[in-house]
């Protein structure tokens, strides 16, 4: 009857399609790295192109918009030709943590608008999906604020300009067991980084005689943290280290131990700066007064940089943008780097030579002296000791003391050249928490 | 293979008279569609396998809810059980894509076996909820495993060429190919299931699942049947996915993939299989054609979408379609 | 002994707050059949007027909540007439895609006019900080937010068991032909408890910022929590959703509290459960 009809043309057809597109396969897959290559080389006078991928809309919009904030802050400031050559940026959504479309969205970039560099990247597995492009496609890649350890080891093209983790979250350890800080608890998103940031610690502050009373992990989607305070309140610890990733976690933690009073009995907070984000402070407001944080970024850094970057900022993104923060800074300085090497290349753009100037770049950021390590392609920077104050009746966090020239303890704790880690191993892996 | 001019498609909805699977023009058009979008957009094919892929996924989930009437928040337990299947596998050095894919389809199906029993009783409302709720635990799962897993950062791992010796290129091109060829031929099986006597069997128990006892049809059973296929479908599209991309992301599992499918599917139109790849197709090139523009832009035209397309029909898109079909035919009758 | 009491008087606090949001649901689902999915709008642009109100204006919180009820029960009588009563006869699956429609709209209209950014409300001096009964320290707004609870469960519950309106809308809901046959004015009736359910969802979101947050994302991010009360609580059983409500809460705090590592599952463990031995909802309605 009729099923063999639709049967016969079913098949005919799948084997068809199969043959046209592998067959148009076979052909092709040598050339799209050609393709590539030939962006670069047959460049010259056009425009030098920076794709930018990052989330702008659902729950993390917040990044996309403080990295684009940086780089509008930077254009701005610096003009958008190059050893005379036009900058000209792709921006693209990855509509939200998705990390296939970020993947696809650096496929597109790469491939069919044949950028000459990837930047953005918002998220941990954003950047990891997306890193083989950059090593097949031999695109530099430039990591604005993803901030796991392992990143910079999945290509040779990425390079970072944020921060890692453990190398905010170490020298806090360090610093709490010297300033009479002997009983800790921590409480720590249950995610990579959070795991990072949890082992970073707990690594310096028992290797300094402190002694941890308890670890707390709060689940990724939490909205309320009643009963992780008074947890955490009842094992009455001299302080609590906290991470949380910036946004509605961190105004509800700050919010939670205002309101179990945990500074009334006793219990001092120290935090990497995520949670003391100069962008929200405002939002979270008087709770966040005498917290202690390190971070290598904060708008009340001292320094003629940041007083040009922030001036910048409110000059491109407007007063009503509210405060840049450490994102914004790492894609200002990110594209500092690009115009760098765009520079030094005299506008002959080249992706190894580029990697090659990145890998040894090194200026002074609005956040103080950064320099990328030759051999990670990871960012080396001043991590500040902090405590949050009112400085003309706002809220800052003021910069106490300082660790200069740290670099990234995740990957030293491993020990590893920059091979590809074993298959599958997350971040956990290379700072496994010790229990 | 032109068909002989076949008789005015009936709406599945009523069941007139026996579904027959003859080859009808939306066919020539499924079928044609990916051959002159490979032609037409060369370099867009990343996007079309993607496309693709969540087509296949809500055709999946068409089966249950097209045709047996079970209402599913969690679909995404399934199609993240089969990306980690297939991820997991090849970051452990089984890097073939084929036998990769068929065991992401299975270790699915098995998993939407022993998950059925919690979800064909109680009312729609209760699917919705208990489907969800074993997404939302499963996505818990693959956090807290995440020495396995790569927990919230994903899993990253290289495949092996295809067939051993088309290796997946930068373009898209094997993505492209492997994708539409696995979901044309899935599309096949669910077609021919559709249309069988069980098929059949599905739609009496959505219309009325209290007369099929007495007609001798076991209920549970059917639908157990029709929930393993479909996680099994589902399954596979999340091990396609985690092939092409060669990451599986934790939001492989979880309520917004579950929502998304869900919506892309009765925008398309449920229960007529073809909307599942018309959804799918509609949805993912208007978000990402307005994502480009401006990220405010994509929602509100989204939504309007969403909305225009209810306020003028019933059934999504092929829903209005046909209506506007029967509509014309009439006027032409008289 | 003490820790337990404060951590259970905060679970029940949690739940309120999920009830005060859900229950708007509850009604639109329970008793007149529309799913609703677009219901947390209400709630985000309930929590962004109070913020206007009093962060721009200078209002105090408790100022806010009724002007914010008001204006929105106005609001979803409007959209009831305009929007929703097109929508309410269809399948409810055009319902999920027509309201998932409007919630991406909402979404978007939000991003546009505040920003992506997390807003926080100033709570007033009275709702701030602890207050010391018996030796265990509860949270002020905690108890403003239970105090809230009780008086809105029970003035519903008045409403729908004891008054004309309540009755009028159990008879409409029951059988809407009949009813419009004994003169009651269904679509009044209908239209009155869809403003009563989407004012209460903007004094939820209003009274939610200080423990939920506030940004765009926020109608799809806490979608799943509104379906699960309403759900487990019994679709159009007030009591019940305040029970769902209450318990869920309870469980969550009070499980985070003594074993914080499973956190992440406790909540979703419990609906899974309660909604196999009550596939129907703790609350069943008509029976």
């Amino acid at each position: 009857m009729s099923h063999p009809t639709f049967l016969r043309a079913a098949i005919t057809a799948v084997a068809l399609i199969g043959a046209a597109a592998s067959g148009g396969c076979k052909k092709s897959s040598d050339e799209a790295r050609p393709a590539s290559g030939s962006a670069s080389a047959g460049a010259g006078a056009g425009t030098i192109k920076i794709g930018m991928i990052a989330a702008f809309s659902g729950p993390f919009a917040d990044i996309g918009k403080q990295l684009q904030g940086g780089i509008k802050a930077y254009v701005k400031q610096h003009g958008d030709t190059v050893a005379g050559r036009k900058i000209e940026i792709l921006t693209r959504d990855t509509t939200g943590p998705a990390a296939e479309v970020a993947k696809r969205l650096a496929q597109e970039l790469v491939v069919q608008d044949k950028v000459d560099f990837l930047v953005g990247f918002g998220l941990t597995p954003e950047a990891l999906a997306a890193a083989p492009v950059a090593t097949e496609g031999k695109t530099p890649m430039i990591i604005m604020n993803a901030a796991t350890s392992i990143i910079t080891t999945k290509s040779p093209y990425i390079v970072r300009f944020s921060m890692t983790l453990p190398q905010v979250s170490a020298p806090l350890g360090e610093w709490a067991a010297k300033n009479g800080i002997k009983k800790v608890s921590t409480l720590v998103a249950d995610y990579g980084p959070g795991k990072d940031a949890e082992a970073a610690f707990t690594k310096t502050f028992t290797a300094g005689g402190g002694q941890i009373l308890e670890s707390v992990r709060s689940p990724l989607q939490n909205p309320e943290f009643a009963s992780y305070t008074q947890r955490i309140k009842d094992g009455k610890p001299d302080a609590v280290f906290v991470f949380v990733p910036a946004g509605e976690q961190s105004v509800a933690v700050m919010k939670s131990f205002q309101e179990r009073g945990l500074a009334d009995a006793g219990i001092k907070l120290l935090a990497t700066g995520d949670l003391l984000d100069d962008h929200m402070l405002p939002t979270i407001g008087d709770a966040a007064l005498g917290a202690i944080s390190t971070f290598h970024y904060s708008i009340a850094h001292d320094s003629p940089e940041n007083k040009a970057f922030l001036a910048a900022y409110r000059d491109a993104n407007g007063a009503d943008a509210g405060q840049p923060n450490f994102m914004s800074v790492a894609a200002y300085d990110g594209m500092a780097a690009i115009y760098d090497v765009v520079e030094k290349l005299g506008g002959k753009m080249d992706a190894d030579k580029a990697m090659e100037l990145l890998k040894h770049m090194s200026f002074t950021s609005p956040r103080g002296p950064i320099s990328i390590d030759p051999e990670t392609r990871d960012i080396v920077q001043t991590v500040y000791l902090r405590k949050v104050e009112k400085v003309n009746g706002e809220l800052r966090s003021v910069e106490q003391s300082s660790f200069p020239n740290l670099k990234d303890p995740g990957k030293e704790a491993g020990g590893a050249p920059p091979a590809p880690p074993p298959a599958g191993s997350g971040s956990g892996s290379a700072a496994a928490p010790g229990k | 293979m032109t068909a002989p001019p076949p008789p005015p498609p009936s709406p599945p909805a009523h069941l007139g008279h026996l579904p027959d699977d003859r080859w009808r023009r939306w066919d020539t058009a499924l079928w044609l569609a990916p051959v002159i979008a490979y032609l037409v957009f060369p370099g867009h094919l990343v996007l079309g396998s993607q496309v693709i892929i969540t087509a296949l996924f809500a055709l999946s989930l068409d089966i249950i809810l097209g045709y047996a009437g079970i209402v599913s928040l969690g679909h995404a337990a399934f199609f993240g059980l089969g990306a980690y299947t297939a991820g997991l596998l090849a970051a452990h050095g089984w890097t073939e894509p084929l036998t990769g894919l068929v065991c992401a389809g299975v270790i699915a199906a098995a998993g939407g076996y022993a998950t059925s029993f919690l979800v064909v009783r109680g009312s729609a409302l209760t699917q919705l909820m208990i489907t969800l709720g074993v997404v939302l635990l499963l996505q818990e799962v693959a956090n807290k495993a995440s020495s396995l897993t790569g927990g919230v950062d994903g899993l990253s791992f290289t495949m092996s060429p295809l067939l051993g010796a088309i290796r997946f290129d930068l373009a898209g091109r094997t993505a492209y190919g492997y994708s539409a060829v696995v979901a044309l031929a899935a599309f096949v099986l669910v077609r021919r299931v559709v249309t069988s006597p069980f098929g059949l069997s599905l739609r009496a128990i959505r219309e009325g699942a209290a007369r099929m006892p007495a007609l001798g049809a076991p209920v549970g059973r059917r639908l157990v049947a029709a929930f393993t296929l479909s996680a099994g479908l589902a399954g596979l599209a999340g091990g396609l996915l985690a092939q092409t991309t060669q990451f599986v992301a934790i939001d492989s599992i979880s309520f917004p993939r579950s929502a998304a499918v869900l919506i892309m599917l009765v925008l398309g139109g449920a229960g007529r299989l073809y909307g599942a790849f018309l959804g799918a197709g509609l949805f993912m090139l208007m978000q990402d054609y307005l994502a480009r523009l401006d990220p405010v832009y994509w929602q509100l035209w989204i939504g309007g979408l969403l909305v225009v397309v209810v306020l003028f029909g019933r059934g999504g898109v092929l829903g209005v379609a046909e209506e506007l079909g029967a509509r014309l035919r009439r006027r032409r009758a008289r | 002994m003490a820790a337990f009491i404060s951590v259970l008087f905060d679970g029940v606090a949690y739940g309120s707050l999920l009830f005060v949001i859900s229950v708007g649901m509850s009604v639109t689902l329970g008793l007149m059949r529309f799913v609703n999915l677009a219901h947390g709008a209400f709630a985000m642009f309930g929590g962004y007027t109070a913020y206007v109100l009093v962060s721009r204006w200078g209002l105090s919180l408790f100022a806010a909540l009724p002007v914010v009820l008001v204006g929105f029960a106005g609001v979803g009588a409007v959209l009831e007439r305009l929007l929703y009563r097109w929508v309410s006869r269809t399948r409810p699956l055009d319902q999920v895609l027509f309201t998932i429609g409007l919630a991406f709209i909402a979404t978007g209209l939000a991003t546009y006019v505040w920003g992506p950014s997390q807003r926080a409300i100033a709570l007033p001096p009275a709702l701030t900080g602890q207050i010391h009964v018996l030796g265990m320290g509860l949270g002020a707004y905690r108890l403003f937010l239970i105090g809230m609870v009780v008086a809105i469960t029970v003035s519903l519950h008045l409403l729908v068991e004891r008054t004309r309106f309540g009755a009028q809308l159990r008879a409409a809901v029951d059988h809407p032909e009949a009813a419009a046959g004994l003169g009651i004015p269904v679509d009044r009736v209908f239209s009155l408890s869809f403003a009563l359910g989407s004012g209460l969802a903007a004094v939820g979101g209003a009274l939610g910022v200080d423990v939920l947050g506030l940004d765009p994302s926020f109608t799809f991010k806490y979608m799943v929590y509104f379906l699960l009360v309403v759900v487990v609580g019994g679709p159009g059983s007030i009591v019940g959703s305040a029970v769902a409500a209450v318990a869920l809460g309870v469980f969550d705090i009070v499980g985070k509290y003594y074993v914080p590592s499973i956190g992440g599952f406790l909540i979703y463990a419990l609906m899974v459960i309660l909604l196999l031995v009550f596939p129907h909802g703790l609350y069943r309605r008509g029976r």
